[in-house]
C-alpha cells in the first residue's frame, strides 16, 4: 500500500521490539509491543474507533450526536481524534490530577467540554460522574469504556492476533489493568491459540492516592473484568508502585524507547515475572509514548522528586 | 507470626489512624481474623459473614494480589508485607 486512505487507517499493526536487554534473567526475553505508535498516540486509539463504528452500526451514533466519556486521558485523546475525523462532538469527564498534557491535548483536538471530577476520587470519580451525567441526559451517546464489550473485542481481534503474528513463541503475557480490556481481549485471544499462555496484571497502588473513597461500597470492578472471567483469566496481579514505574520508563529510555510511565510499570512487572520463572517469552503491551508526560519530569528531575509527584498524578 | 499490614485509608479509623499495624498469622485468613480480634471495626469490611473476601477489597502479599495466588489460604512468613487496598477504577490509560 502506498498511502493510506485517512488516518483511522494507522490504528494497529504497531510495531513489536526486543528488549531482552533489560530482563534480569538471561534465559527470559522480553519483547516490547509500541503503542505509542498509534496516531493518537495510544493503545485506546483501539478501543475508541471500535466502540464509535460499533455504535454507528447499530444506530446509537449517528450525524449530530453528542458523546460523553469518562477517562483520565488516552481513551478521551483517542476519541476525541476519531470524532474530529468523523465528524461528532465530544465531552470528557476527567479526573483534576492528570498531567496538563492530556488536556492540552483534548484541546487540541477540540472537545467540546471537558468536565473535571474531583482529583481526590480518582477514575473512580470520573466514572461516577459520567455515569450521572449520561442518566441525566438521554441524548448523550455514553459508550462507556468500563463496561463495553467493543472495547475488549478490539484487543481480541487487533492487539491479540497481532501479538500472536508477530511472537508466536510468546509464554507469557503481560499488561496494566484499567478498564481491563487490554488484558481480558489479548489475554483471551492468546489463551484460545495455547492455553499454556500465562498472563499478568500490572496495577499501580491507586487506593493509595484516592483517598476521596468513603467507603468499600464505593470500590469498584469494571463490568468488562466481571463479564469476560477476569478472575478466571488472569494468573497473577501484581501492584508496581511510582518509583519502581519510573525507574523502569528510564531504563527503557536507556535502550531508546520512548514509553510512558505506565509503560515502566508494566516493565517492571514484566521484569518481576521475569525472575520468577525459568524461562520463557514475555510479550508487554506499553500503552503510550512519553510525551504526555514531560512536564512531570520523570526523566529528568531527581527520582526522588519524580516519585513524590507521581503519587498526587494519574499517570495509569 | 508477625506480618506488617498496611492499611488503607478508609480502615484506618478503626485502628486509631495508624497506616500500618501488626498481626499474627501463617495465612491470610488468620491475619485478617487477628486484625478484626483487634480491631473489631474492621469487622465485616475484609470478609463477609460466607467467609469469602470482601467483593471490593484487594490484599496483597509483597504486591502479589492473594486472590490469584491460593485466597484466604495464602502463606505469610516472617517478614512478608501485607497490603490492603480498595478496589477501584484503573485508569483507563
Amino acid at each position: 500500500m502506498a498511502f493510506y486512505n485517512n488516518i483511522l487507517e494507522l490504528i494497529g499493526n504497531t510495531p513489536m521490539v526486543d528488549v531482552s536487554v533489560l530482563s534480569p534473567n538471561p534465559r527470559v526475553r522480553i519483547v516490547a509491543k509500541l503503542e505509542g505508535q498509534n496516531p493518537g498516540g495510544s493503545v485506546k486509539d483501539r478501543i475508541a474507533l471500535a466502540m464509535i463504528e460499533e455504535a454507528e452500526k447499530d444506530g446509537r451514533l449517528c450525524e449530530g450526536k453528542v458523546l460523553l466519556e469518562p477517562s483520565s486521558g488516552n481513551t478521551g485523546i483517542g476519541m476525541a481524534m476519531v470524532c474530529k475525523v468523523k465528524g461528532y462532538r465530544l465531552r470528557i469527564v476527567m479526573p483534576a490530577n492528570v498531567s496538563p498534557e492530556r488536556r492540552q491535548l483534548l484541546e487540541v483536538w477540540g472537545v467540546d467540554q471537558i468536565i473535571e471530577s474531583p482529583g481526590n476520587e480518582g477514575s473512580n470519580g470520573a466514572v461516577r460522574l459520567a455515569r450521572r451525567l449520561a442518566a441525566e441526559d438521554p441524548e448523550l451517546v455514553f459508550l462507556y469504556q468500563y463496561a463495553n464489550p467493543a472495547n475488549p473485542r478490539a484487543h481480541y481481534e487487533g492487539t491479540g492476533p497481532e501479538i500472536w503474528r508477530d511472537c508466536p513463541e510468546v509464554t507469557h503475557f503481560v499488561a496494566g489493568l484499567g478498564t481491563s480490556g487490554t488484558l481480558m481481549g489479548v489475554g483471551h485471544y492468546l489463551k484460545d491459540q495455547n492455553p499454556a499462555i500465562k498472563v499478568w496484571a500490572i496495577e499501580p497502588p491507586s487506593g493509595e492516592m484516592v483517598d476521596g473513597l468513603r467507603n468499600l461500597e464505593d470500590g469498584y470492578i469494571p463490568p468488562i473484568f466481571e463479564a469476560q472471567g477476569g478472575a478466571e483469566l488472569l494468573d497473577n496481579k501484581t501492584i508496581v508502585g511510582p518509583r519502581d514505574s519510573i525507574e523502569w520508563t528510564r531504563r527503557l529510555r536507556d535502550v531508546g524507547v520512548f514509553a510512558g510511565i505506565s509503560s515502566g510499570a508494566v516493565l517492571a512487572g514484566a521484569a518481576r515475572c521475569a525472575s520468577r520463572i525459568d524461562e520463557g517469552v514475555i510479550a508487554v503491551v506499553l500503552p503510550d509514548g512519553g510525551w504526555k508526560y514531560l512536564s512531570t519530569g520523570a526523566w529528568t528531575d531527581d527520582i526522588d522528586l519524580v516519585t513524590e509527584r507521581a503519587k498526587t498524578t494519574i499517570y495509569f | 507470626m508477625a506480618v506488617e499490614v498496611r492499611l488503607p485509608n478508609i480502615l484506618r479509623p478503626h485502628a486509631g489512624g495508624q497506616a500500618t499495624v501488626s498481626a499474627d498469622g501463617s495465612t491470610i485468613g488468620e491475619v485478617l481474623k487477628a486484625l478484626v480480634a483487634e480491631y473489631p471495626g474492621m469487622a465485616g469490611q475484609l470478609v463477609t459473614q460466607t467467609g469469602e473476601m470482601h467483593k471490593f477489597v484487594n490484599v496483597y502479599v509483597n504486591d502479589d494480589d492473594v486472590r490469584y495466588l491460593d485466597k484466604l489460604d495464602t502463606k505469610v512468613t516472617d517478614g512478608d508485607t501485607v497490603s490492603i487496598l480498595p478496589a477501584v477504577a484503573g485508569g483507563g490509560v
